[in-house]
């Protein structure tokens, strides 16, 4: 894990390649989510500083769009589809049973920083619906009842 | 060229990837290099077959052998059953490709699934590996691009674009070839944009393009660059897509190395590179204009038209933007012909359309028909029909824009006019089958609920206009409805859909006028008897214990977490409704069947 100076320098070096480009904040603030994990105000003036933009031009692309966190997340980012496939096929049941077993509300993260659970947009696995993420493993065909089980696997790595 | 006895195609789509189909590659990889026989036996993974619901599926040429649900521990078997010793594996086959009765397997096309299907935008997908530009280009494969910059002038690929009748695939339906031509009159520097931002939920045809076929859209977009007079590209695709950006990426860059893309192109003179942009999660960005701000790295607000983008667009050059499947078509438009292309649809939409059939649905995956195919050969003839022997409700087209149809209006023929006629639209392609289990009303809120999250907020119909339907939605849905909820409904969408700044929120009240049309009778049973006749508002469901089949076993009345369930052991149970949370933990937990939900 590389410590904080260490991330500022790597968002620095970004901030260079980046500069005076068309479209410079928007990729800035990706690469800045990808170093940190989030995009906390301090990163966020210093990437307006950095392009020699304004923070709120920053700020306002950072709200605009749902794939910024503001705040920390998790270790593990569950996202549970609520496309219409998915939808209509019971994700809403699926929601509910991984908010309940991680007793912590959608779009927050559980007590012990492990889990933060979000109700995602379509993911395009509508043949295997209804469909939840955790990081990059997909699950599919799910029903409430298999919830336990897959945190389990988790909660133990 | 090295030659191979016998090809195994493995689906590397989305929704073959996510049920497995890497670890079988992984698996085929290994047996075969143990056996020694990579050098005669092919091993390519492709783009989708379509079939998602049978995923992970395998096909081995030459047979034609169509395996579908394929287990890790099933690849053993296959090599060395069907590859060592030639026989086909018939435990693993997909049922529908059996012969009755015979012990012999169908060709592909002539699956119930495939037999009515066209593939022309999908041609390519599942059948070549999408990362290999030669694969590409045996399927003739840039000979379209090869043809425009040397035998024709940019007013005639314009014309041949407009002669086939192509509408935005995207789901609005403008002519392609008018949108060609409006940014070829402009001068200067100019753009060509491909909208790769697939927000409808419960589509995903582009992704799957992307996925199979990435060739195919920079084919198109270096003709319509050469067509307009551009010399610079952008393709804006969503970063929840992974896999299609990676494909796209190495598919840009092999062009760059077959001097498909750069400079001097076929030694014509003619310039034209490309570029990735990544979207970061809002639906609004599928909005031309909102798109274009979202490239330019703003905030994805749309802008008001006029002026349109073909006068001033990206960086405020004269831009046009397709969809990817509009752009799937071209290179085979300009091949074949425009008279070829007409040849298939409806007179005013010409061609194929690609939907992803989903929901309740036996086969869901992505389908490929002619125009004015009926949404019944859809959904029966090539979907299967409703899984489970559950009665058909609804099929939703055009997603958060579009509307649900009832069954009487299944043998509607498909194409852009017929279905805004019907009070839905064509939209991406998403078709979401819907049964009797699940309610109108609920549905209309789920994407009023969606519309809400998504709408920018930069004009005040669209930003506080559905927020207010939303509410009205909720409080139906609460068993909270007044009298007049329905016409209150219905002002505000009028006024919405007339004042709203683009296309979200214009089209956002669709989804609640099309239900309120075509379902009026569920709105009413939640309105006045306070009853959701599917059985799916919470709030609205009582849950009770039909006393001849309760034993007595008191499980339920221990698992009740608001202690609402009382009785004595050995005799019924008696749920009290006013203590009744709904949350159905009595129902899951009943061994006796006694417990249901009205």
């Amino acid at each position: 894990m590389p410590d904080i100076r260490e991330k500022y320098a790597e968002l620095d070096k970004v901030i260079a390649a980046n500069k005076g480009q068309e479209g410079a904040v928007m990729r800035t603030l990706q690469s800045a989510q990808d170093i940190f994990g989030h995009v906390p105000k301090d990163v966020q003036v210093r990437i307006a500083e950095g392009l020699g933009s304004t923070l709120s031009e920053v700020y306002g692309v950072a709200t605009f769009y749902s794939q910024f966190a503001l705040e920390p997340r998790g270790e593990y980012i569950i996202g549970v589809c609520l496309g219409t496939a998915c939808y209509v096929k019971g994700a809403q049941a699926v929601l509910d049973r991984v908010s309940k077993e991680l007793n912590t509300p959608v779009g927050k993260t559980s007590p012990d920083g492990l889990f933060t659970i979000k109700d995602t947009r379509c993911l395009g696995a509508c043949g295997l619906a209804p469909v939840m993420m955790i990081n990059d493993d997909v699950y599919g065909a799910l029903v409430p009842e298999k919830i336990p089980g897959i945190l389990a696997k988790y909660r133990q790595a | 060229m090295e030659l191979f006895r016998s090809t195994i195609l493995i689906c590397g789509g989305t929704g073959c990837t996510s049920s497995g189909s890497g670890k079988l590659l992984a698996r085929f990889e290994t047996l075969l290099a143990e056996k020694g026989l990579e050098k005669e036996i092919k091993l390519v993974r492709t783009g989708c077959f379509g079939l998602c619901a049978a995923g992970p599926v395998v096909i081995v040429y030459p047979e034609g052998a169509f395996y579908s649900h394929v287990k890790v521990e099933d690849v053993d078997e296959i090599v060395n059953e069907h590859l060592v010793k030639g026989r086909i594996v018939t435990r693993l086959l997909y049922d529908g490709s059996k012969e009755e009765g015979k012990n012999e397997i169908k060709p592909l096309d002539e699956i119930g699934f495939y037999e009515k299907q066209k593939r022309v935008v999908l041609r390519n997908c599942g059948v070549i590996d999408p990362e290999n530009i030669d694969e590409y280009i045996a399927f003739d494969g840039y000979k379209a691009l090869a043809k425009v910059l040397t035998e024709m002038s940019r007013e005639d690929v314009v014309q041949t674009i407009l002669d086939s009748g192509l509408r935005g695939r995207g789901g609005g339906g403008f002519p392609t070839g008018l949108k060609w031509k409006f940014a070829m009159g402009s001068t200067g520097k100019k753009y060509v944009a491909c909208n790769a931002d697939e927000g409808d939920p419960g589509a995903f045809m582009d992704r799957s393009v992307l996925e199979g076929d990435p060739h195919c859209v920079i084919e198109a977009m270096a003709i319509a660059a050469y067509a307009i007079g551009a010399d610079e590209g952008y393709v804006y695709v969503r970063a929840e897509y992974p896999i299609a950006v990676k494909r796209l990426e190495i598919a840009i860059e092999q062009a760059r190395e077959y001097g498909l893309l750069g400079e001097n192109i076929f030694g014509t003179g003619f310039n034209f590179d490309m570029h990735i942009r990544l979207g970061a999660g809002a639906f609004v960005c599928g909005e031309e204009t909102a798109l274009m701000n979202s490239i330019e790295g703003q905030r994805g607000e749309p802008r008001p038209r006029p002026p349109f983008p073909a006068v001033k667009g990206l960086f405020g050059k004269p831009t046009i933007l397709n969809n990817v499947e509009t752009y799937a078509n071209i290179a085979q438009i300009i091949n074949k012909g425009s008279e070829w292309f007409k040849s298939m649809g409806t007179e005013k939409s010409t061609g194929t359309k690609v939907f992803a059939l989903g929901g309740k649905i036996v086969n869901s995956g992505l389908v490929e028909i002619p125009m004015g195919t009926t949404l019944r050969e859809i959904i029966y003839d090539i979907g299967g029909g409703c899984p489970g022997g559950k009665a058909f409700k609804a099929v939703q087209t055009g997603g958060p824009s579009g509307g649900c149809l009832p069954a009487s209006m299944l043998d509607t023929p498909i194409d852009y006019d017929n279905l805004i006629a019907a009070g839905s639209m064509m939209g991406s392609g998403g078709m979401i089958v819907m049964d009797e289990d699940n309610c109108m009303v609920d549905i209309a809120r789920f994407f009023l609920d969606f519309t809400v999250d998504e709408s920018c907020g930069k004009c005040t119909p669209c930003r506080v206009g559905t927020r207010r339907m939303l509410d009205i939605l909720n409080r139906i849905c609460e068993g909270k409805g007044e009298d007049g909820d329905i016409e209150r409904l219905e002002e505000l969408a009028a006024n919405i859909k007339a004042t709203a700044l683009c296309g979200l929120g214009q089209t956002a009240p669709n989804p609640v006028l099309s239900t309120i049309k075509q379902f009026r009778s569920e709105y009413e049973a939640h309105i006045y008897e306070k009853r959701c006749p599917a059985g799916v508002c919470k709030k609205l469901l009582q849950y009770v214990i039909d006393a001849d089949k309760c034993k007595g076993c008191t499980l339920c009345s221990r698992v009740c977490p608001a202690g609402a369930i009382s009785g004595t052991v050995k005799n019924p149970h008696v749920i009290d409704q006013a203590k009744c949370l709904k949350c159905g933990a009595c129902m899951e937990k009943c061994k006796f069947g006694a417990i249901s939900r009205k």
